[in-house]
């Protein structure tokens, strides 16, 4: 990945050809994901679409350059979503540029607009919709340009392929037609886009930009990057949360081979060496002469229900238009619980750092470079403008893993040995028992169902800690809480609906009369959390719509015609009864039929990510071993709407990862630990998905809808599939379970012998 | 100590009992071994000695001299892929990508082995290697495909 | 040595044969199909005792293939005469024993003979489940006529003439069975006649555990002296039991039920099934079973000084550095200064192994301290090599311990080095003797096809490692 070994400055950059200015905006992107704005007052103008709000330069998001180069920057990262591809999809599509012709730069606070973090599926729905009318308003630029020079109306210039075509047939190209401060303008609110009618990049399966460099060996991640004199540093990190460093005798590491320097800082402590496994082995003897005080207390790890009960909580009212329930109704109740879950990056996290001329350059896997730069500045007691993040790819991080803290890690180390480039590697151990984990939570719901077999009221309460404690704080930091002068931990806050934290997809899609929705907010973390892809969503949906079918089989009522009946979104009910004809869901063989045991099952689960991002509903068939209460999930068919379908086999491959995923977290994750140390450190202890758990088969359905807004789709997976595989066991065993994860062990000890 | 890594030897100082995915990727600056856990457990750092699929992480290199090591690089190069490569690129079986150079040397270490494999076999000669990002069925794909252009390739050479 | 013991087995054979001249006279009658059991008919708290007496007996081991279904068999057994295939003994009427009567699974069970009157082959212990109570063998019925029926049929045996004739089993039976029920010791408290009930009988430990004469059968002189399963060795369970820790109750009872203890590792291979399956026994059997076994083994001496050592240290892991806080493996500077010697073995110790099985992280997700370990001290070199070329395979999605395989990254030579470090340095036990001929079957069985198998739960070892 060229970019990362290519340090511009803005200087270069702005000596270069086209038009580059840099105009941020320091919008503050203090949540998950930005606050919607606010709604426009008359007086002033539209709001800009997508993340022009926070950077309103044509020439922040799309860089022509006289040789024709097209250059696409983005705040996003990628993070193997394919983002890049879509991103210059989008572009390609509305400049009428040629799309081997795009370049395109990600996520660098020297030279990309602060877009916040790479997360809640917003990538397209922020980056996308501002460059794509960036990108059309660039290319309206360049016609008005051509038009000048040709001497006709602009309305009788056609493009191609990053040409303006005049009538009589001559063509201005891109490059030839760009002049310097040209694309330096404030976007509009309005573009002219394209007709989608005449779309030749989107809804197309164009192949990944960022995949061949992954199969062949090429420079793809950080991990990879290797400055010339770079060191490789390795932290010894505490064997608890809030352990104290006593003492350690550096003597015998010290004469280690490769060695160069010791880093003590409080109870911050690290080796820096020559050579990877010098790095390695140094790390080693030096957690092992080290000498902690422990004194924490995590909870019991069996009773996190309990746990969560007592915990003080802080009310937020979601919904709140409960209606008197009809006398006669028929009401049931339920509660469910999930664990912490862990990210489980294949990758354990890694950053390379470099202070150099007062600089301070950290290469990260970061989702959010500039909230990471600003944390890493604070903690460094640096001017932030002396910091730069650039973000260069890592293993899948799936929301806040280690990434964040292994760049201040490098910073600190970067400090130590100033002038080389510095790499921490972090171990499997320390990325599985230092992340931040997905929050445990609980959910307890009642409802009525009235004589119709309808849903007459609904009251849901759903316990929850923060679902981010990313930085910007320094706190935020691993490292910067062990330091001799240490940050403290930020407060956490709840993110607001309507897109939520523990409270994401609280809110029912369904039409429900009467309906009371509570979040409980925890602010005590006594076990590390931040955010794990789709927040409280994947815990929520899992909740309703498992749910959902406790209730079609109290009314009677199939659970798909249930949900149908409680749902009037038509793009809803597309996507519902697609997945169902897909699957062959009425036709589906019966429990007990011939060819299939009593141990198939069948589920159908349904949700609109946040309410306000992609459609997904998802059916499955299961399979549950009835000696050993072993389930397997044997099919999935889903269908999807994110709106205009960009790369419909990018969606396909978040949709199928996220069942795959979320199916893992579903039926074998949960972090443990004893009273004082997290004991899932490998993948012996913290068990995933492996392929002798694979589904037979699985079907991803895209519902396009040409010239709609994108609608976030990275995360759209995750709930719906949890809810589907558990019901599918309900349906395969007549056993409901509501505990996560719905392990073997607890399938078999409800159905017995 | 000399080291046979695709092809060519290499002098390499370093440690005999340095594990060799440290020595492909730092001594020899080759990217497609990853680190993953370093226990064995992951299949991240798969490589082949003498066709047959190893995890570098743990394996020293003072058990390699005088055998044949074969990396991701060594099949093939973006320009002129080789066949599980093509397959992948044109299965797009990746999302981060991370656990699939491992993913495809243990691959085809079968498929060197046994072409014809079908998929219950490949599903278990897999079961040593973790994706985090769900792309199973793509890389379960992708295999399939290299099978048939392998296939197809020498029944080239044959007609 | 082979050719003597073909010879011997060859006029064994004979001998077989004249004696199934005799057996005609034994003859067994067909027991009459009866229409399948209605699930409902059998009583719930029956079922249940019988899934426990089912896990006791780990019918699952032998009557499931690692990736086929519960109890429809087609498991191949290798023995010394040809590979014998476990039947399906799910309820299916025409495949399994779906018609099958209580009295024809009873005969079956305790006297090795089908519904059709056939003989069945002892590799189906029935000289052991000979000692079953007619209320056990009631409660097995329950159980396995209330599972799921399978449609399937085992391939047929690869036995040779004249074995391959069943009636010869008449022969065999006459020599070596000894019909049950199980006589109580009255000089013996309850929790031992209840452990050697269970452990003689249904447990069958003896078919493992015990070395076998040229017929196959159980040498009833040396009980327990350990003998082979699977291609790994099963180690003695009386006196002579290798471990360098003794024993006890409480160790054995945590093993059978964990599959591990910390004095001694982790259960692989058919030990870790029975385990497993242990797992699921309530802890009145479990504490009989370990009683009974644990006065099998006696009390031997306390441990070498060496080994208290080392036990000490293995206490001390996982306590002075966290799991988590760096890394599970092995502080370099404190590591056995085996390189000093030039022996490869040592090298590919220190390079290899030590750094988990030295490391701070406490068994069983550590790896167990070689000093302690059965495999190391036992008499054959077969279960070390095992391990080394395959590891300890995750299980599916399962909290278990895992070790990588070396089969692909050490050669022959390379392991054999190995082989011979580990027990020189950690035992003052000679040398093994079969570390080329342990080597040579292990490579084979890694090389054969497995049809059934996945290799997740294809390779393990018996016993404690």
């Amino acid at each position: 990945m060229s970019e990362i070994g290519t340090i511009l400055s803005r200087r270069a950059v702005l000596a270069g050809s086209g038009a580059l200015i840099f105009s941020f905006s320091s919008t503050a992107w203090a949540q998950e994901n930005a606050a919607p704005a606010a709604a426009p007052t008359s007086a002033a103008p539209p709001p800009l679409p997508g993340s022009l709000k926070q950077a309103p330069f044509l020439d922040s998001w799309i860089r022509v350059d006289a040789d024709g180069a097209i250059t696409v920057f983005t705040g996003k990262a990628e993070l193997g979503q394919g983002i890049k591809t879509a991103l210059l999809q989008v572009a390609a599509e509305q400049l009428d540029a040629n799309f081997d012709q795009l370049k395109i730069v990600t996520a660098d606070t020297g030279r990309t607009a602060n877009e916040g973090y790479t997360a809640g599926s917003h990538s397209m729905q922020d980056s996308g919709t501002a460059i794509m009318h960036a990108a059309a308003q660039v290319r309206q630029l360049l016609v008005a340009q051509a038009a000048q020079r040709a001497g006709v109306q602009p309305e009788q210039m056609t493009t191609d392929s990053g040409a303006v075509i005049a009538p009589d047939g001559r063509r201005f190209g891109y490059g030839d037609l760009v002049a310097s401060e040209m694309l330096h303008v404030r976007a509009s609110p309005q573009s002219k886009l394209k007709d989608p009618a005449q779309y030749k990049y989107l809804n197309r399966r164009i192949p990944r930009v960022d995949i061949p460099a992954k199969v062949t060996g090429g420079e793809a991640y950080v991990q990879d990057f290797r400055p010339d004199g770079m060191a490789h540093g390795r932290i010894v990190r505490p064997p608890s949360y809030g352990a104290v460093l006593d003492s350690v005798d550096t003597a015998a590491v010290e004469k280690m081979p490769g060695v160069i320097k010791i880093v003590r800082d409080g109870s911050f402590l690290a080796v820096v060496v020559e050579r990877e496994f010098q790095a390695v082995e140094a790390m080693r003897a030096l957690a092992a002469a080290a000498r902690w005080q422990e004194s924490g207390k995590l909870p019991d790890m069996t009773a996190l229900p309990a746990l969560l009960a007592e915990l003080p909580a802080q009310d937020i009212k979601v919904i709140d238009q409960q209606q008197p329930a009809p006398a006669n109704a028929k009401t049931i109740a339920a509660t469910f619980t999930r664990p912490y879950v862990s990210h489980g990056s294949i990758g354990p996290s890694c950053a390379v750092a470099q202070l150099k001329d007062d600089v301070l350059t950290v290469w990260t896997h970061t989702q959010g470079v500039y909230p990471d730069r600003d944390a890493i500045a604070e903690m460094m007691r640096m001017p932030k403008d002396k910091v730069r993040c650039i973000h260069s790819q890592g293993s899948g991080c799936y929301g806040h893993n280690g990434a964040d803290d292994a760049a201040g890690d490098a910073a600190l180390l970067a400090r130590a040995l100033p002038g080389r480039p510095v790499r921490v590697q972090w171990t499997r151990e320390q990325e599985l028992g230092w992340e931040p984990y997905g929050p445990a939570m609980m959910v307890k719901v009642n409802a009525a169902l009235d004589d119709s077999g309808k849903v007459a009221d609904w009251d849901y309460t759903v316990w929850s800690n923060t679902h981010s404690m990313r930085p910007g704080p320094a706190g935020a930091l691993i490292a910067a809480r062990y330091l001799a002068e240490p940050f403290p931990e930020p407060k956490p806050f709840p993110i607001p609906m309507p897109e939520g934290g523990g409270d994401r997809n609280s809110n029912p899609i369904y039409k429900f009369p009467s309906m009371k929705v509570l979040h409980r907010f925890l602010p005590a973390m006594p076990i590390r959390v931040s955010a794990l892809r789709s927040l409280g969503a994947y815990m929520n949906i899992f909740s309703i719509e498992s749910f959902m079918d406790e209730l079609a089989a109290a009314a009677g009522t199939d659970p798909v015609e249930f949900r149908l009946k409680h749902l009037d979104d038509p793009r809803a009910r597309e996507v519902v009864s697609t997945a169902a004809e897909r699957f062959g869901w009425s036709a589906k063989p019966r429990a007990g039929m011939p060819g299939h045991g009593s141990n198939y099952g069948y589920g159908f689960a349904f949700a609109r990510y946040k309410n306000l991002a992609a459609y997904c509903a998802i059916a499955c068939e299961v399979e549950v071993n009835h000696e050993t209460g072993r389930a397997r999930m044997v099919r999935a068919v889903a269908a999807v709407d994110s709106g205009q379908a960009v790369n419909p086999d990018g969606i396909a491959n978040q949709i199928e990862g996220a069942i795959l995923q979320s199916m893992s977290w579903t039926l074998y994750e949960n972090v443990s630990f004893d009273d004082r140390r997290i004991i899932s450190v490998d993948w012996a202890t913290y068990p995933i998905l492996r392929f002798s758990a694979v589904p037979d088969s699985m079907e991803v359905h895209i519902i396009n809808r040409p010239g709609l807004p994108f609608l976030g789709s990275g995360e759209a997976g995750q709930g719906p599939a949890a809810a589907a595989v558990a019901n599918a066991i309900a349906n395969a065993t007549g056993y409901r379970f509501r505990d996560l994860p719905i392990t073997a062990e607890r399938i078999k000890a409800a159905i017995g012998v | 100590m000399k080291l046979n890594v695709n092809n060519a030897q290499h002098d390499v100082d370093a440690d005999p009992r340095t594990p060799l995915l440290y020595v492909l990727r730092g001594d020899l600056k080759l990217n497609a071994a990853k680190f993953g856990c370093g226990l064995g457990q992951c299949g991240a750092c798969t490589v082949l000695v003498n066709g047959e699929p190893v995890f570098s992480c743990v394996t020293p290199i003072a058990l390699l001299e005088g055998k044949e090591i074969t990396t991701l690089e060594g099949l093939g190069t973006e320009e002129k892929p080789a066949p599980i490569q093509q397959a992948f690129i044109e299965s797009q079986a990746a999302q981060c990508g991370y656990c699939i150079p491992g993913m495809m040397m243990r691959a085809q270490a079968l498929l060197q082995k046994n072409p014809h494999a079908g998929d219950a076999e490949i599903r278990a000669w897999l079961e040593p290697n973790l994706c985090r990002c769900g792309s199973h069925m793509r890389i379960l794909r992708a295999i399939h495909r290299a099978q048939h252009i392998i296939r197809t390739a020498q029944r080239g050479e044959a007609g | 040595m082979r050719g003597f013991v073909r010879s011997v087995f060859f006029l064994c054979l004979l001998l077989i044969v004249g004696i199934a001249v005799y057996a005609i006279f034994s003859y067994e009658p067909p027991l009459g199909p009866i229409p399948p059991p209605q699930r409902e008919s059998f009583d719930q708290t029956q079922v249940k005792r019988g899934a426990e007496l089912a896990a006791i007996g780990s019918c699952g081991v032998c009557h499931t293939a690692p990736s086929g279904r519960e109890f429809a068999g087609g498991v191949g057994l290798p023995t010394p005469f040809g590979a014998i295939y476990s039947t399906n003994i799910t309820p299916d009427p025409e495949t399994g024993i779906g018609n099958w009567s209580l009295a024809a699974f009873q005969r079956a069970l305790r006297r090795g003979v089908r519904r059709d009157g056939a003989y069945l082959y002892p590799a189906f212990p029935y000289d052991h489940f000979t000692l079953v109570s007619d209320d056990d063998a009631k409660a097995l019925y329950a159980f396995l006529m209330t599972r799921e029926p399978v449609r399937a049929t085992a391939p047929a045996n690869q036995l040779p003439f004249p074995l391959n004739v069943r009636l010869v089993m008449s022969g065999w039976n006459l020599l070596f069975l000894k019909p049950g029920p199980y006589q109580p010791d009255p000089a013996r408290d309850d929790a031992y006649n209840r452990g050697a009930y269970l452990a003689e009988g249904l447990g069958h430990c003896g078919s493992c555990h015990t070395p076998r004469n040229v017929l196959g059968a159980e040498k009833t002189s040396e009980k327990f002296a350990g003998g082979e399963a699977e291609g790994w060795s099963a180690y003695a369970i009386n006196a002579s039991s290798p471990a360098p820790v003794p024993w006890t109750e409480e160790t054995l009872l945590q093993y059978l039920s964990h599959g591990f203890n910390a004095d001694h590792g982790v259960a692989r291979g058919p030990m870790l099934e029975v385990a497993s399956n242990l797992g699921a026994v309530p802890n009145d059997d479990l504490h009989a079973l370990a009683t009974y076994i644990a006065a099998q083994i006696g009390r031997p001496a306390a441990p070498t000084p060496q080994v208290a050592k080392q036990l000490e240290a293995q206490g001390a892991r996982g306590k002075t550095v966290a799991a988590a806080s760096a890394d599970s493996q092995a502080d370099p500077s404190q590591r056995r200064d085996a390189t000093a010697g030039d022996d490869e073995g040592a090298l590919i110790y220190t390079a290899t192994c030590s750094g988990c099985h030295q490391g701070p992280r406490a068994a069983p997700f550590g790896g167990i301290d070689f000093a302690l370990s059965s495999n190391i001290n036992g008499p054959s070199a077969k279960n070390l090599v095992n391990v080394v070329l395959n590891g300890l395979p995750a299980a599916g999605s399962k909290r278990t311990p895992i070790m990588p395989g070396f089969a692909n990254a050490m050669d022959d030579r390379q392991v054999a080095a190995l082989a011979r470090y580990l027990r020189g340095h950690f035992t003052d036990k000679p040398a093994w003797t079969d570390i080329e001929s342990s080597l040579n079957d292990a490579r084979a069985a890694l090389r054969a096809p497995k049809p059934n198998s996945a290799p997740s739960s294809g390779s393990a070892s018996p016993d404690a490692s």
